[in-house]
């Protein structure tokens, strides 16, 4: 067990609220840094419980197009490591207790490099990562050292995550555990929201943590239908098109941009409301 | 960790042939750096191929195929007049040497190059697995076109993914799938070459888990597939050795190939990496030179490395771990990465990697096609790019084989274009 994070006193206090979690994912620098930083800071205010910071790679490979634009529109506008983590420093100066998760691909982290990317990411008040293609069996080279600096390893379990295999994926899971409901990319298909209820039954079944349902959730009514026996569900790509949708001719945000994904997180946080 | 590289450096003191660990590591490299919707389905692939490995039946069957439906072995042929042509060139320098060069001619192979070694042995699994549905990326379209082609002979469906700046510089590849009746999927992410063939595979994998196997057409990925092409590949090798010890009485001074993510390359080499007398060339795309930012596709030579598509590796990327898109005039070489066991083999320093420049590569297609009447493939030409350079520095006793891994049909309408030839 890692102690106590800002994840931990989150989902705490959503369970004493009687509330579902609405976690939110933006990719750092999208569409460039300015827009974002305000984005960040108005997203806790719209209702967003828990913030999901995608840090950009060129090759996205279990994303779909809205969120690989994401990531394109963010490196195009100069977006670095170094300042997707100083844009969560500068947060948290405002911040203190909306907890952050790093959520990507590896190399970018490989390359920083691993310890170097822990300390400055534990220093900046991220409390949580995502690395989506370190399996469990590669534990020693990034979720242990994580765990160490006091850092949630968020693991995704998915529809082909079977019974064998689920102890292994849970085994140094910590805050959460993420359920992807479909099998495929980000912003895909709409998730079978009884099969996800029954998956989601047999993980709480073999974990106390909280559970989340992502990929594929764009409505509030579909946020309110999946997060049925979960602790919470993260939204993504449907965030990530509203920043597109509301770009202009040449690509660069509008005064538009902040409001349009600031008024979608509202109405789903309102549809998470208990009735 | 230490423990770790201790055993690597062990292993390196014995033997060069046992990697990978069970893991799926070559020394640092390689593993299994996936999402978790695969992992299962790549530990069951691992199993699948570990029983048929077991399984004379599968050795049976792949043999019979590799013989008459792809027409192996494929001949060793001593190429006399390039053997005379850097001799000649020797001498002008006032030297004495001149390799004896032989070409392994893959490239005689069903379907025009050594892609058809590995998409038999691969469809063999994915039957045995109950797969219904294939799936494969492909640059060159050599791999889509064998993928396509075994599809077809066993009657399941495929859907191949190509970048679409690919699809441009390799039309006859692409007619030539349809008509075997596969799907070609142009991929316009990126620069639309190998790499975002592969990222877009992998994502059609990753949303048809359940039915789909995915032939990945070079010894890279995730563990097993490098193992597992590697193994299907070393074919190659397998036949080289015995080959040349019937023509010449003893195995080879030299080996050549060309590497894009080096499958045709560990099929020459696995066979000779215990046998120290055998000095061992891997020969990247320097497309426009090492020293053009992005120009180049020689991950190796001028990369670091990183982790993408399933394993960790050399790859050409910059400072911030973003991938780049290299270069290079050969679409099947045209990739940021290369297989785990070649960056393994270069960090040993058992093999020597080297870079040939897009027109270094395009003097060597014009020399084989001349001197020997075969019109060699652009992959293959950067392996004889080197063998022009290395060739007449060598004795006229060095046996050298170089991999003909692919005949040059695909790219003429290309070069043509390069050559400014009115057609
Ligand atoms: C003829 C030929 N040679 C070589 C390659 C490069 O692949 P590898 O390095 O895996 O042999 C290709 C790939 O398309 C090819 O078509």
């Amino acid at each position: 067990m890692t102690k106590e994070t800002r994840i931990d006193r989150r989902f705490a206090a959503l369970k004493t609220e009687g509330r579902k979690a609405l976690v939110c994912f933006v990719t750092a620098g999208d569409p460039d840094a300015d827009t974002f930083a305000k984005l960040l800071a108005e997203l806790p205010k719209a209702g967003a419980d828990i913030i999901e910071v995608g840090m950009p790679f060129s090759d996205p490979m279990a994303d779909g197009p809205a969120i690989q634009a994401a990531s394109l529109r963010a490196l195009k506008s100069g977006q670095t490591m170094v300042k997707t983590l100083a844009m969560v420093a500068n947060f948290r100066k405002t911040d203190p207790d909306t907890p952050i998760v790093l959520m990507g691909y590896y190399n970018p982290v490989y390359v920083y490099p691993v310890d170097k990317f822990l300390d400055e990411a534990a220093a900046a008040g991220v409390d949580g990562l995502i690395i989506v293609d370190v399996p469990p069996e590669a534990d020693e080279e990034l979720c242990l050292p994580a765990m160490e600096r006091g850092l949630n390893f968020i693991r995704l379990t998915t529809p082909t995550t079977d019974a064998k295999r689920l102890p292994t994926v849970l085994t140094n899971t910590s805050g959460f555990v993420y359920y992807v409901s479909i099998t495929g990319i980000t912003g895909a298909a709409a998730p079978v929201v009884n099969d996800v209820h029954s998956q989601v039954a047999r993980i709480k079944g073999a974990t106390e943590l909280p559970v989340v349902v992502g990929f594929g959730v764009r409505t509030g009514e579909q946020a309110a239908a999946l997060a049925k026996g979960a602790d919470g569900v993260v939204v993504g790509s449907a965030l990530v098109s509203a920043i597109k949708d509301s770009l202009g001719p040449n690509g660069d945000a509008t005064a538009k941009t902040v409001p349009a994904v600031v008024d979608l997180v509202k109405s789903l946080s309102q549809a998470l409301k208990p009735v | 960790m230490a423990g770790k590289d201790k055993k690597s450096s062990d292993a390196k003191l014995n033997s060069y042939r046992t990697g990978p660990d069970e893991q799926g590591h070559f020394g640092l490299f390689g593993g299994r750096f996936v999402a978790e919707t695969l992992m299962p389905l790549i530990l069951d692939l691992e199993k699948a191929y570990n029983d048929a490995k077991a399984d004379p039946a599968f050795h049976a069957e792949l043999t019979d195929l590799l013989t008459h439906y792809g027409g192996r072995p494929s001949p060793l042929y001593y190429a006399e007049r390039l053997t005379e042509h850097f001799r000649e060139v020797a001498a002008a320098q006032g030297g004495k040497g001149g390799a004896k060069i032989y070409f392994k001619r893959d490239e005689l192979n069903h379907t025009g190059s050594h892609k058809i070694n590995n998409t038999l042995g691969q469809i063999l699994l994915a039957r045995r697995m109950g797969k219904t549905r294939i799936i494969a990326e492909t640059g060159a379209g050599q791999h889509g076109v064998a993928v396509a082609t075994v599809c077809a002979r066993f009657g399941l469906p495929c859907e191949i993914f190509m970048g679409a700046t690919d699809v441009k510089r390799q039309s006859p590849n692409v007619a030539r799938m349809y008509m075997l009746g596969a799907k070609v999927n142009a991929v316009t992410s990126g620069a639309g070459t190998l790499k975002d063939a592969m990222n877009e595979a992998l994502r059609d994998w990753v949303t048809n888990v359940h039915d789909t196997y995915y032939i990945i057409g070079t010894a890279a990925g995730p563990h097993p597939y490098p193992e597992l092409v590697r193994d299907f590949q070393s074919v190659i090798g397998k036949e080289t050795r015995e080959q040349i010890l019937e023509r010449e009485g003893r195995l080879p001074d030299t080996l050549v190939a060309c590497i894009g993510g080096g499958s045709n390359a560990i099929g020459l080499f696995h066979p000779f990496l215990d046998d120290e007398g055998v000095a061992i060339y891997g020969v990247e795309a320097g497309g426009h030179g090492l020293d053009v930012e992005n120009g180049h596709a020689a991950s190796m030579s001028g990369g670091k490395p990183g982790v993408l598509h399933g394993n960790r590796t050399y790859l050409l990327q910059d400072a911030d771990g973003q991938i780049l898109e290299g270069h290079s005039i050969s679409a099947g070489l045209d990739y940021p990465g290369v297989g785990p066991e070649h960056s393994w083999l270069k960090a040993t320093g058992r093999v020597n990697y080297v870079p040939i420049t897009d027109k270094e590569a395009l003097d060597a297609f014009q020399l084989c096609a001349r001197q020997e009447g075969i019109i060699p493939a652009l992959e293959p030409s950067h392996a004889l790019g080197y063998v022009t350079k290395l060739a007449p520095t060598l004795p006229r006793d060095n046996l050298l084989v170089m991999n003909m891994c692919g005949r040059g049909d695909k790219d003429v309408f290309a070069v043509a274009g390069y050559l400014g030839m009115t057609i």
